[in-house]
């Protein structure tokens, strides 16, 4: 492999005050991924996925630890260059899809653009085209709540490639879907894979971890298992 | 940032807004209605203290007026006794105050005699003033036809007159008052000259105070003006020749008893050549007149005072509708706030979103900033709308003049701004505050 490596965590840790009692989500956490890479986050629950993921994309900083995306070490960066960094690099996807309620379909997919300061002519263009490449030719105007959940998790799809991200973070995508529609979503990002795109997703499902290349279980916020396939 | 990601965020909010229209409008109202009353009521309040000062001025500015005060103390003698009360200014007092005070420059002394004044069968209630010469000067009341009285009629005391603007009209619905003549009494007076449109009433009418006159007493013809309601008019004659022909004393008869005045003048007034002379010229007069006079038997008007004082009024006036103004925009500002904090707890999710897709704490910040400026600043052009229709309503309905000055709705919506400025920060920064994460996972 040549890939280069866009991720490097090196003992990465995060902690949480609770009242009086001071909870350790992360507890020294080394992992590197390259591009390219199709990664599944598995572990029960309160194990650290959630907190990983954040860290992951740069929605949280480490209480210790580095973090290195691309050339980058991100770990302390201030609140501004973070949201700089999602809004240019980072792309998500969520369980319950997080769309704009009042916005379009089209307009959904323009956020990350908007926040970047892309003009709005050549933004709307992006995000018919792109639109267009997940299946919602016809659905550009239409609000969140006409669409489907599928056709809601393909907007979020198209929203999370917009801005051509780095890598793309995905959150029990198909948590709230039915296995139909769920696997088509999959596809998708089986597509994505094969386009040569990084894809980082937190899953439950060992159906759907065999999708992917490799496989990191976590246990009480440590590395348990990597485990790649070839 | 261009002005263009700007109006972006512009029509962002707008959105966000029209989602609620109804909560939107509600959020609005109270911007409304500040905006809209600090309008209106200026706008009564400059028309109210304009039609003062105008009227207060119509007196003239550079003027003193003295006019005859029956005392109050003579009243109170047997009702059935005839007796004589003396009272009130005299040609001494004129000729005195011209020899002490070098600034005054002229000087009308005036008599004045409420009856009626007839043509053939015309009649017209009115006030018949004796006066001088260079009354119009004085007043600032012009002719309006013909001439004033001249100082020949007056040394001749001719029978001529000067009618007012109403009362010619009255009198002579149909053909031209000019040459004719009107009947006082058994006296015929030639008209002479027609006065311009005014109305004394103002300050006549504050000073003279009761109404309920002596209207209908053809019997009585001469009738003191100080307790008779103002006459809708006045009649000039030359005052020789109302010495003449009223003489000093009036008679009044009233069941049983008959009462009788003395009075040589009613009225005079005094111009002073500049209006800072008039305060110490009136202080002057005042004291001039008190050592003459043994009671108080007279009152001094200073129409320059009395708009000094209209003008103190209205800086309070003001005052107190800037501070009612400022209350309730603060009112309606805490109403936008209001809401405003609840639409962010609402969209807490939103925010979330945003911030994950790369929003900066003062995008978010910025976008909220202009839904509660656009609220308000909505609300203040609506209120512009309405405040500038009230007064028109007003004017055309209740027949009151109202001003609304050019600057009223101007600095009235840029403070609806501030509010929202002002009151739109802390929902912002509570919207911008959030924690990222947090804010996805909110329900």
């Amino acid at each position: 492999m040549t890939n280069r490596c866009i991720v490097r965590l090196q003992d990465l840790r995060k902690s949480y005050q609770m009242g009086p009692v001071t909870v350790e989500a992360l507890r020294g956490l080394s992992l590197e991924v390259t591009e390219g890479d199709y990664v599944m986050i598995m572990g029960p629950s309160g194990c650290g996925k959630s907190t990983l993921l954040n860290l992951l994309g740069c929605l949280d900083r480490p209480t210790s630890g580095q973090y290195i995306l691309g050339d980058d070490d991100v770990s302390q960066l201030d609140d501004d260059s973070l949201s700089a960094i999602r809004g240019t690099r980072l792309g998500f996807i969520f369980q319950s899809y997080n769309l704009i309620q009042q916005l379009s379909v089209v307009e959904n997919i323009e956020v990350p653009l908007y926040y970047q300061g892309v003009p709005e002519s050549y933004s709307r263009m992006l995000a018919t085209q792109i639109a267009e490449r997940v299946g919602l030719k016809d659905r550009l105007d239409h609000k969140p709540f006409e669409l489907s959940g599928g056709q809601q998790q393909r907007v979020a799809i198209a929203r999370a490639l917009v801005n051509d991200p780095l890598i793309i973070f995905a959150d029990e995508p198909t948590g709230n879907l039915d296995s139909s529609s769920g696997n088509d979503i999959l596809a998708v990002f089986d597509e994505l894979h094969q386009q040569g795109k990084t894809l980082i997703m937190v899953t439950h499902s060992d159906e759907v971890s065999e999708r992917a290349k490799r496989v990191i279980r976590l246990r009480d916020g440590q590395l348990e298992h990597d485990h790649k396939r070839h | 940032m261009g002005v263009t990601r700007l109006w972006r965020t512009i029509r962002l909010g707008l959105k966000s807004l029209w989602l609620h229209r109804l909560r939107s409008l509600l959020t609005v109202l109270g911007i409304v209605f500040g905006v809209c009353s600090v309008i209106a009521m200026l706008a009564i309040g400059e028309g109210a203290s304009y039609e003062a000062q105008e009227q207060i001025r119509s007196l003239g500015s550079n003027n003193i007026i003295i006019r005859s005060v029956k005392p109050p103390d003579e009243k109170k003698t047997s009702s059935t006794t005839t007796y004589m009360v003396e009272y009130g200014l005299t040609y001494a007092d004129i000729s005195r105050i011209r020899a002490t005070i070098p600034n005054v420059t002229v000087m009308v002394p005036g008599r004045v005699i409420r009856t009626d004044v007839w043509n053939a069968k015309q009649r017209v209630d009115c006030e018949i003033v004796g006066t001088v010469p260079w009354y119009p000067i004085i007043n600032n009341h012009r002719v309006e036809r013909g001439r004033f009285i001249s100082e020949l009629e007056m040394q001749a005391v001719s029978n001529v007159c000067v009618l007012g603007h109403d009362m010619a009209r009255q009198l002579f619905p149909i053909d031209e008052p000019m040459g004719k003549t009107v009947r006082v009494g058994s006296d015929y007076y030639k008209v002479i000259g027609v006065m311009e449109l005014k109305s004394h009433r103002a300050v006549a009418g504050t000073s003279n105070g009761n109404g309920g006159g002596d209207k209908g007493s053809g019997q009585t013809p001469q009738a003191s003006p100080a307790d008779s309601s103002p006459a809708t008019d006045r009649m000039f004659i030359p005052l020789t020749a109302a010495r003449r022909r009223f003489g000093e004393i009036l008679i009044k008869s009233s069941s049983g008893s008959r009462a009788a005045e003395r009075v040589e003048l009613h009225e005079a007034t005094v111009k002073v050549d500049s209006p800072e002379h008039v305060v110490e010229s009136s202080l002057i007069i005042s004291e001039l007149l008190k050592r003459n006079h043994k009671k108080k038997d007279y009152e001094l008007v200073v129409p320059l005072e009395l708009l000094r004082q209209a003008e103190r009024t209205k800086r309070i006036f003001s005052v107190v509708l800037g501070a009612i103004a400022a209350i309730s925009l603060i009112v309606g500002g805490i109403g936008i706030m209001n809401i405003m904090l609840a639409s962010v707890t609402e969209r807490t999710r939103e925010i979330g979103i945003r911030r994950a897709l790369g929003a900066k704490r003062r995008d978010i910040v910025l976008q909220f900033l202009i839904e509660t400026v656009l609220l308000s600043g909505v609300g203040g052009v609506i209120g512009v709308g309405l405040g500038l229709a009230i007064p028109f309503f007003i004017t055309y309905f209740a027949e009151m003049k109202t001003i609304v000055t050019f600057w009223s709705p101007l600095i009235a919506f840029s403070i609806s701004g501030l509010v929202g400025v002002i009151f739109g920060i802390y929902p912002a920064l509570r919207a911008a505050d959030m924690d990222p994460v947090e804010a996805l996972r909110h329900e």
